[in-house]
């Protein structure tokens, strides 16, 4: 009777315990598997951006030319030397209508290449060449088989007129696929062919700096005072409930209290990595205290009490003992803190960074956008090819992300120590 | 102050008169009255929460890092008040060592350990100065032999009880004149605790030392003068033979013999 009640219970709490981590099993699963799906629709929708459609214009430049680039590369009418180059690889198109779809098949900033060209090499100024240009967004899809060519002509934003330009060009064997470098070289652009990241990624990096340089040292500091220095009492539960809250404040109001503060009452320059910065350290600053306190509280007392029984001062037990042993801690708090950071918007978009710039930034004061701005901005443009673009610039941001994150875990992996 | 001491000589090391220790609203020691000798191991013994603990980090002043712990009553050191408002902590508490419960090296090399009292006083002239000065300290607390070819390795790759060793070469590395030794032994396996005494028995030439210990057996061989407390009161303060074979108070008789505790 008992042997049977025994076996019952045992058989049951089994099963319950089979059950429960099937359960967890299967929460896991799922997981990852909405986190796989997301990561390789982005991951295959941001393949076509990765490669580019060049066009090979058959240029040689007349003694005129020769001697203008040799007076002054800025005097050469490049954009003329493109066109007439590449109207001559179609002899029989004559009308102006014509050449000028025929040009369309380039990028309007093809002739930009011709000149870098001809700076790269004035050895072969005389030659007969061929130049790769980029060329048009369009033509960039047909050749990918994005856009569909046996639909009808009114259905498709690249005339047949076109195509058989383009045919005459695959069968010159005048196309090339390359590796879209201009990703990382190029800033922004309003063409999708030349259109790159570069501006968006220093803006990133010079708005992290300021972040990091602000928020780190005051958000260490402020937890070593709360946490090791602070007497407990009612002034000091009160800040700490509000570092709390103020982690968990939606991140446009830190955005609003940087448009009223640091632009319109103390003046700051709009759109510029010093306010970025500023603002997102007020944002990160939480995290960071949050981060550091957790850290140092998880130092074992015994290193306390051993370093005050040798007669060590309170600033000499947080400067030799406490702080360095947190410091793996400290540091992942840290970055993750700034990879939150990297990755918003809705802060800057109250101060002007989420705006068209084109230059590359060179200092914390001129204007700049950040990374997360120019997805959002690439999302919203008409252009079919900014899909791509806009799915490249998310696995380029994620990239960055998860570099950091990695940089947390090394970082914890190698300075963690065990009691 | 040590003009005074000298004109109105006392022949105790530490006097203690009235202490009363406070967390928060509960009273943790009640009016101890305790009288140490130099150069003697004074034993504490007493069931858990006694309050011997308690009354052992109030003589380097440890119990200031408590929060909501009050002292009070007056601890004299060498006829100097260590309550007093002038009295430097960190001074004080380099001429206190401290062992604690569980072996806690820095996690940082062997010498560091030893070294790292010396260097925060300053009491190190030179490199060469601080060598000795680690090797004497560890020598005094019998690790050389096992550590001198590895100085450099972990302070935490060492076993338990060389871990204990280190802490009391680390403390004795400042030159204390007194070492406090809170259950030193009670995280140690017999062989390591028997060093351990050995150590202690060698150290009593020349720090005083005040221990608290769980086991009877190790107060009655290690210490000259024993104190039973209860509840956070000294119930008997005597000799150690006293004590283990002619107890004068029925609870410490009842401690000793097994019925309590």
């Amino acid at each position: 009777m008992t042997d049977n009640f025994i076996e019952t219970r045992l058989r049951k709490r089994y099963s319950a315990e089979k059950r429960f981590k099937i359960y967890s099993v299967s929460a896991l699963i799922l997981a990852l598997l909405i986190l796989a799906t997301l990561i390789s629709s982005i991951a295959i929708s941001s393949i076509p951006a990765f490669t580019q459609i060049n066009i090979g214009i058959d240029i040689k430049m007349n003694d005129d030319q020769i001697l203008q680039f040799e007076e002054d590369p800025e005097n050469v009418s490049w954009r003329s030397l493109q066109k007439k180059s590449f109207y001559s690889m179609f002899p029989d198109v004559e009308t102006r209508k014509d050449k000028k779809e025929l040009n369309k098949l380039l990028s309007t900033g093809a002739y930009i290449e011709i000149k870098k060209f001809y700076l790269d090499n004035p050895n072969k100024l005389s030659d007969n060449n061929i130049i790769y240009v980029p060329a048009s967004d369009d033509v960039d899809l047909l050749i990918k088989d994005i856009i569909d060519r046996d639909l009808p002509q009114d259905m498709r934003t690249i005339s047949d007129n076109q195509i058989s330009y383009l045919d005459k060009l695959i069968s010159n064997n005048r196309i090339k696929k390359t590796l879209s470098w201009r990703l990382f070289s190029n800033s922004d652009s309003r063409e999708p062919e030349l259109a790159g990241l570069k501006g968006g990624i220093v803006g990133t990096l010079l708005t992290m700096f300021v972040t990091l340089i602000i928020s780190f040292p005051i958000g260490v500091l402020a937890a070593i005072y709360l946490e090791e220095i602070a007497p407990k009492n009612k002034f000091t539960d009160i800040i700490e409930v509000n570092i709390n809250n103020l982690a968990a404040v939606p991140s446009i109001v830190y955005g609003l209290l940087g448009l009223a503060v640091f632009l319109n009452y103390m003046n700051m320059p709009r759109s510029a990595p010093l306010v970025g910065g500023i603002v997102l350290a007020l944002m990160t600053l939480p995290v960071i205290i949050i981060a550091t306190r957790a850290a140092m509280a998880s130092i074992p007392p015994s290193i306390r009490e051993a370093a005050y029984g040798v007669g060590a001062s309170q600033m000499q037990v947080i400067v030799h003992h406490v702080f360095p042993l947190a410091l793996p801690g400290i540091l992942t708090g840290t970055i993750i803190g700034i990879a939150r950071a990297a990755g918003e918007t809705a802060p800057l978009l109250m101060i002007g960074m989420m705006a068209f710039i084109v230059d590359v930034p060179s200092k914390i004061t001129d204007k700049a956008t950040v990374l997360p701005a120019q997805i959002y901005m690439w999302a919203n443009n008409p252009e079919r090819s900014f899909e791509y673009l806009t799915s490249a610039a998310i696995l380029i941001l994620l990239v960055i992300l998860i570099m950091m994150n990695l940089l947390a875990i090394l970082l914890r992996k190698k300075y963690e120590r065990r009691w | 102050m040590k003009d005074v001491g000298s004109m109105i000589p006392n022949q105790y090391k530490i006097t203690t008169s009235n202490v009363n220790v406070d967390y928060g609203s509960k009273r943790a020691l009640h009016d101890i009255n305790l009288q140490i000798e130099e150069k003697e191991v004074t034993a504490l013994i007493g069931p858990s929460g006694c309050g011997k603990s308690t009354f052992i980090r109030c003589l380097n002043r440890m119990n200031d890092l408590i929060e909501g712990c009050k002292v009070e009553g007056k601890i004299m050191i060498d006829d100097v008040d260590i309550n007093s408002s002038d009295t430097d902590i960190v001074e004080l508490r380099a001429r206190i060592g401290m062992v604690f419960q569980k072996p806690n090296p820095f996690p940082k090399s062997i010498y560091d350990n030893v070294a790292y009292g010396p260097r925060i006083h300053g009491i190190a002239k030179s490199n060469e100065d601080l060598d000795n000065i680690v090797m004497k300290s560890l020598k005094r607390a019998g690790l050389w032999n096992e550590v001198e070819d590895r100085l450099d390795a972990s302070g935490l790759s060492l076993s338990g009880g060389q871990q204990q060793r280190l802490c009391i070469a680390r403390a004795i590395a400042v030159n204390p004149d007194i070492l406090l030794m809170d259950e030193p032994c009670s995280a140690l396996d017999p062989i390591a605790t028997a060093v351990i005494e050995e150590l202690i028995n060698e150290l009593k030439e020349r720090y005083t030392i005040v221990i608290v210990t769980h086991s009877m057996q190790q107060a009655a061989r290690l210490s000259e003068k024993t104190a039973y407390f209860h509840l956070g009161k000294m119930i008997e303060y005597d000799v150690t033979s006293n004590i283990f074979t002619n107890p004068k108070h029925e609870m410490t008789e009842a401690y000793i013999s097994g019925r309590i505790g």
